[in-house]
């Protein structure tokens, strides 16, 4: 996952990278519930798991997960504006991978949530109709669909 | 460019802390 320098810089940028052996370090293993190799895991400052990302993930896919998972610690924080970029991002550069549709379904709750406006999650449901119609997010979002 | 990895989980939480950066975990089988 980690050859591609895409991944490298955007790690070293927005993270503290820690690795952990499953030999060497066993306890960190049991101590976070790490259950197979490899596994991603995203945690907040203060050690509560943000996303966790299990086995291998090809470059752009893993980096929409981890578009996700900032967008994700944004929106703990109610900061509702930088959740929506990071979402948007997993959406608008990397159109073609699992982390899209999740995107796109939390841009709309990050708007929402900053605006109190229903309209924000009607224009959901409607990208829904149009892209990634057989996700679990397009369902997920047809009970925002205006009557 | 190569990842600027940590060795010591509750060292890389400290730096998150003091940095107000998430940490990247990565659980791994691999050699080296």
């Amino acid at each position: 996952m980690y050859p591609d320098p895409r991944v490298a810089a955007f790690i070293n940028e927005h993270f503290v990278p820690d690795r952990a052996h499953v030999k060497e370090q066993a306890t960190v293993f049991h101590r976070f519930g790490a259950r197979w190799t490899p596994t991603v895991l995203v945690l907040d400052p203060d050690g509560r798991e943000v996303r966790r990302i299990e086995g291998f993930l090809p470059a752009d896919e893993l980096l929409g997960q981890l578009d996700l998972a900032l967008g994700y610690e944004a929106a703990n924080h109610k900061k509702w504006a930088n959740a929506e970029g990071y979402f948007e991002a997993a959406v608008d550069d990397f159109p073609a991978t699992d982390a899209a549709p999740e995107g796109l379904y939390w841009a709309g709750v990050a708007r929402y949530s900053a605006s109190h406006d229903a309209a924000e999650l009607r224009q959901v449901a409607r990208a829904f109709k149009e892209r990634y119609t057989d996700t679990g997010w397009a369902k997920r979002s047809t009970v925002w669909r205006a009557e | 460019m190569a990842i600027e990895w940590r060795r010591d989980i509750d060292q890389a939480l400290a730096e998150a802390k003091r940095e107000n950066r998430p940490v990247l975990v990565d659980f791994t089988a691999a050699p080296g």
